[in-house]
């Protein structure tokens, strides 16, 4: 059964949020003295408030002369009330069902991509990118798996095939994906940024997380390649679980990238279990 | 290029004998080009005046540029003269809400729906056009451009810059300087406030060496701590920012609503006194006050 990538971005407007990110959202903002910084930082950890906070300040509506990256950023520009504004209506949709027909488990998907956003981040100060600029990587991991919500919550049979195979077979659930709806989570994810003109960078790491060298050359600083190696690690931890059962081994453009493969950059960031216990404070309720 | 203030009061319309002489009318601003061309900078209670005084002019082609949509600066377009009255052509130019994602003409439609007001948006007489404003925009009317920017304050607000024959009038609207949401020791700090550094100087440049600035004065230094967040500039950061930008002559306004015409003097001769208003170069500052028209 192939999915229609058009229809998606449709769906996901109206699409809920996670269950941890409204509650607080609708927490916080029930206090008269709420810390606009409260705000983003539980926004920032919940991945659909995030896309779709950075598709509104990036869309025409604004016609911003440069891409927005980050929650931050949009507050600079947008102002906060706005941005709480958004984030409550997004809150009013409902929350995303902790669990689903496709069998996701939605808090252990939420551990992976908050996983993968801490180490994606932590390699980017790794690989030298500016403080300013890590914060793009860690929104890139937290989006990566994007696309893998989208099918959990329109297409949740197929998704199901999708993941029984993959963990009986032991393969990657993309290609899997590939096989049986014609369009992987990853293309779903990028294709969404791309629709909703997001950075290109942010949009081409989501899009080619599984396959760096297929992006374009100037992808951001390496943001493909950390999300990518990120994606590994978080999963060579057993720290959450997003549906795929096989950790790859670094393609070269990875490896050239870190000057390692993934045993050495793990040896390389040493013990991680301090940032997963950070992300995981943010997927308890 | 001249214009004319109808309307200097923020918030609330403060009428009275203690708010006789700055007016009490909420914000509203008529900006006339070179070949006479109308245009009119939101629409608080002042615009009801204006609208009476556009009569002999009727029938008239004219453009109102909505900063944002909180009641002061809307409030007085229902009872806007012009717009019941058939030939005429009104074009309203504003922010969608990006929340609603409702366009601004459904937006402001909605303060003539049934509860608020006897007459409904459908039956207006002249002819009413709305088009959504976006950032950096330009908009023509005749000899006249008019350019947007996103200011900062608790809802989307346009700042405005006119220009027309080589002068420029720019009118920020409601405008709070940003400010860092962390905390030094915060780790997002320095580079949030490196976005609001970046911020704070594109407007600066779109204030840049403008004939007259006319800018959100709400508060005074003393009184900001306190309101913070809120949306508004203070005397202090309206002074450094004209300099900064090299205007020629500002207008401080959005009186606070409680504030006499003393207070607000007084408030003002504090001002020039702690910023040292009055070196060398320095804009000419005054006190936007309602029914004064100025040539530029």
């Amino acid at each position: 059964m192939a999915i229609d990538a058009t229809e998606v971005p449709d769906l996901v407007e109206r699409m809920p949020a996670f269950p941890q990110g409204v509650t607080k959202v609708l927490d916080l903002a029930s206090r008269p003295d709420c810390a606009p910084k409260a705000l983003v930082q539980v926004i920032e950890h919940d991945p659909v408030m995030t896309m779709k906070v950075l598709k509104l300040v990036n869309s025409a509506y604004f016609g911003l002369s440069r891409p927005i990256n980050s929650i931050n950023h949009g507050v600079v520009y947008v102002g906060i009330n706005t941005i709480k504004n958004l984030a409550l209506s997004i809150a009013a949709i409902g929350m995303l069902p902790k669990s689903n027909k496709a069998g996701l488990d939605m808090n252990q998907f939420l551990a992976h991509s908050l996983g993968v956003a801490s180490v994606a981040k932590l390699l980017a100060t790794h690989l030298g990118v500016p403080d300013k600029d890590a914060t793009d990587f860690f929104v890139a991991g937290l989006l990566h798996d994007f696309g893998k919500v989208v099918l959990a919550q329109f297409k949740p049979e197929v998704f199901r095939l999708c993941l029984d195979q993959a963990a009986e077979q032991q393969r990657s659930l993309h290609e899997v994906e590939l096989e049986s709806q014609g369009i992987s989570h990853d293309e779903i994810g990028g294709r969404l940024a791309e629709v909703w003109k997001l950075p290109p960078s942010l949009a081409h790491a989501i899009h080619h997380h599984h396959h760096p060298e297929r992006g374009p050359e100037d992808d951001g600083e390496g943001m493909c390649e950390a999300v990518f190696a990120a994606n590994q690690i978080v999963r060579s931890l057993g720290f959450g679980d997003a549906g795929n059962p096989v950790i790859a081994e670094f393609p070269p453009l990875v490896s050239e990238r870190f000057g390692t493969d993934l045993s050495g950059l793990m040896s390389i960031l040493g013990d991680l279990s301090g940032e997963m216990e950070k992300a995981r404070l943010f997927t308890q309720l | 290029m001249h214009f004319k203030f109808w309307g200097v009061r923020g918030s609330i319309p403060a009428p009275g004998p203690q708010t006789v002489h700055y007016g009490g009318n909420t914000t509203c601003i008529e900006v006339r080009g070179d070949n006479n061309e109308l245009l009119i900078l939101d629409g608080g209670t002042g615009i009801f005046p204006l609208g009476q005084s556009l009569i002999p002019e009727f029938p008239l082609k004219l453009h109102i540029f909505i900063t944002h949509t909180h009641w002061d600066h809307i409030q007085g377009l229902p009872m806007f003269l012009p717009i019941f009255i058939p030939g005429n052509e009104v074009t309203i130019h504003g922010a969608a809400d990006p929340i609603t994602q409702r366009d601004i003409g459904e937006v402001l439609a909605r303060q003539m729906e049934y509860a608020y007001f006897p007459v409904r948006e459908a039956e207006l007489n002249a002819s009413m056009r709305y088009l959504n404003i976006q950032e950096g925009q330009s908009v023509q009317v005749g000899g006249v451009n008019v350019r947007s920017m996103l200011l900062n304050h608790p809802v989307l607000n346009f700042g405005y810059r006119v220009e027309c024959g080589g002068k420029v009038f720019v009118f920020t609207g409601d405008h709070e300087w940003p400010f860092n949401i962390y905390n030094e020791d915060d780790p997002d700090y320095a580079d949030y406030q490196q976005m609001v550094d970046e911020q704070c100087s594109r407007v600066v440049e779109f204030f840049r060496d403008a004939d007259v600035l006319v800018i959100d004065t709400a508060y005074t230094d003393a009184e900001y701590p306190s309101r913070k967040g809120w949306g508004h500039g203070t005397f202090g950061s309206s002074i450094e920012a004209a300099r900064e930008a090299g205007v020629r002559r500002v207008f401080l306004t959005h009186h606070e609503p409680t504030r006499s015409d003393a207070a607000l003097e007084l408030a003002f001769d504090e001002a020039r006194s702690s910023h040292d208003v009055g070196r060398e170069r320095d804009p000419q500052f005054d006190l936007a006050r309602e029914g004064v028209l100025i040539e530029i």
